[in-house]
Formats: structure tokens, C-alpha cells, sequence
């Protein structure tokens, strides 16, 4: 039984999209250790993904298709990564998943992780004010609050929507080993 | 009485130069520190500029990847140049840089004097 939140796709019965998965267990290395993963994690996966939208023949002016699609793979993978690692609940077992799921006019990204209750909450209450209020008014509210009180919390998924058009959506459920899983869907257009 | 000022800042994959002759700060590489935290030293050296003089040029065109908790330290430069009657900010970036084409253009909802040079 799991709780969605957005037009969440059950992958389990897509069989027929390129996709990509990198799982990592929790470890005890500490998190500053290993931060500069996320971002080798990202840039691979910005990388490996061009092979499918390769440069097209008299591209002129700014960035090329395929730079932008690299550029944007690497910056969404990184923030569900860091968000990932910073809020991911050790000691549940639970490792951190993520698969990018291609499609000819959209990739999908999932990440999952364990979080405790309290973090679900939160979560929650952030997801419903995405829904209920203008991505942009929300970037400069959140920004003015930073500004005086530090934090940036939930800044990834607003810039995902503000400046990448994403779609987000989100399956809180019980994991495999016993604590609460949520999953991150992000979908693009290409 | 003040310290000696910091003028470059350098870690793995990035750096940051005050150059006080142009009053511009100048970010190249690839950003990901994790957090308020650890991009508190760049932010004091954007403030520093701000202080010396209310016109800074911020040169961001050499900067290949910022994550979203750089995008929040530049939002708080801004909006702190914003509070302040004399400031003037100029974002130098590329547009063959694809990020800076799609982030940059939020600062200018926070300042909107903001003068956001996309060559």
C-alpha cells in the first residue's frame, strides 16, 4: 500500500524504456566524505545519456541539444543525490536507488530512500505547498526567508520546476526492511 | 581593527578571485558544496566586494555546474545588495552555458535593478 502524490508512473510495468540504475548502500563512510560522489554519480549519468540524443548537424547559437540534455541530467541527478544523502535515514537498511528511465520526448527520473516519520512529515508539508502555490512566488519566498534565517531546504525541486519545466511526484511506502521508503519521480521533456 | 582580506578561494574543481581593481568576483569550475555552511566563505567574499565599493560585477561565465544550495548563496548576495540604497550588480554569464541560461534569470525577481549580461 503506498500514498502518491502527482502523476507518479508505476515503473515495475514499463518494460519498454532505456533505462539506467545505480543503487548505493548506506555505508558508514561519513557524508562529507562521501558528498563528492553525488556529483561523479551526476555527471555520469549526464554523460551516459547524450549517447541517446546524439549532437544534431547545423545546431547554431547557445548551448547544443545534447549539452543542454547533459547539463540537465547532471543538475537533477546531483539534487536528488544530495537530497538523498542528507536526508536518506540510516541504519534501516533502505540503500539509495536511482534509475533514468528514457523516453524519445521525456526522461524520468527516480530516486528513492529511507526516512524516518518525522522527515516524511515534513516532506509532506512541502510537497503540499508546491502544489498549492506559483513555483516562482515560492523560489523568492524561500529565498527571502534564507536570506534572514539560513537554509535552503526544498530549493532543488523549486528550481527543477522553476528553470527545467519538470514534473515531480512522489510514492511514500513501507520498505523492505521495515521503515518508510519514499520515491522522487522527476520527468522532463527533451 | 580588520584582518587581511581573502582574494581567492580554491577547492576541489573551483575558485574564486576577488579582483578589486575591477571590483569583480570571478567563480570558474564546478560548484557543489554541500550546503550554507561550506559557501560561506564565497558569500563573504561577494559581501567584501559589496562593502569596497556598492558596484560588483559577479563573472560567473567560467562556472560549468552550480548546485541548487550556490543558487541560494547568490539569492542572499543579491537580495543583500538589494537592502542597500547604493548598490548596483552586474551577472556576467554565457549562454553556452545551460544553466546559467535557465537559473540566473530568477535573481533578477529578487533585484530587479539586477543587470543580468547573458553574452
Amino acid at each position: 500500500m503506498s500514498e502518491t502524490y502527482g502523476p507518479y508512473v508505476d515503473l515495475t510495468s514499463d518494460a519498454g524504456s532505456e533505462y539506467l540504475h545505480l543503487s548505493f548502500s548506506s555505508g558508514s563512510i561519513p557524508l562529507k566524505q562521501r558528498w563528492r560522489n553525488n556529483g561523479l554519480s551526476a555527471d555520469f549519468l549526464g554523460d551516459y545519456v547524450t549517447t541517446f540524443f546524439p549532437k544534431e548537424p547545423g545546431e547554431q547559437g547557445g548551448a547544443s541539444r545534447s549539452e543542454e540534455i547533459r547539463s540537465a541530467v547532471s543538475y537533477i541527478a546531483n539534487e536528488l543525490l544530495e537530497n538523498a544523502m542528507k536526508y536518506a535515514h540510516d541504519g534501516r537498511g533502505e540503500p539509495i536507488a536511482i534509475y533514468v528511465h528514457l523516453y524519445p520526448d521525456r526522461i524520468l527520473f527516480e530516486e528513492s530512500n529511507g526516512v524516518t516519520a518525522e522527515q516524511a512529515a515534513r516532506l509532506r508539508a512541502f510537497i503540499t505547498q508546491l502544489q498549492e502555490t506559483d513555483p516562482g512566488e515560492l523560489f523568492v519566498s524561500r529565498m527571502e526567508a534564507n536570506a534572514v534565517e539560513g537554509g535552503s531546504a526544498g530549493l532543488g525541486f523549486l528550481t527543477m520546476t522553476n528553470d527545467y519545466e519538470a514534473q515531480l511526484a512522489w510514492s511514500f511506502a513501507q520498505g523492505t526492511a521495515g521503515g518508510m521508503v519514499v520515491s522522487t519521480q522527476v520527468t522532463v521533456r527533451v | 581593527m580588520r584582518g587581511k582580506s581573502v582574494n581567492v578561494i580554491e577547492g576541489e574543481g573551483y575558485r574564486v578571485v576577488d579582483q578589486p581593481e575591477e571590483n569583480r568576483v570571478v567563480l570558474e569550475g564546478t560548484l557543489r558544496l554541500s550546503g550554507g555552511d561550506e559557501y560561506a566563505p564565497i558569500l563573504a567574499l561577494l559581501t567584501q566586494a559589496l562593502d569596497r565599493d556598492g558596484r560588483v560585477t559577479v563573472d560567473v561565465t567560467g562556472l560549468e555546474f552550480l548546485n541548487s544550495s550556490g543558487i541560494a548563496m547568490l539569492s542572499r548576495f543579491v537580495i543583500e545588495a538589494r537592502n542597500r540604497a547604493d548598490a548596483a550588480v552586474v551577472i556576467r554569464a554565457s549562454r553556452h552555458v545551460p544553466w546559467q541560461g535557465k537559473s540566473l534569470r530568477n535573481l533578477t525577481r529578487l533585484m530587479p535593478a539586477l543587470d543580468l549580461e547573458l553574452g
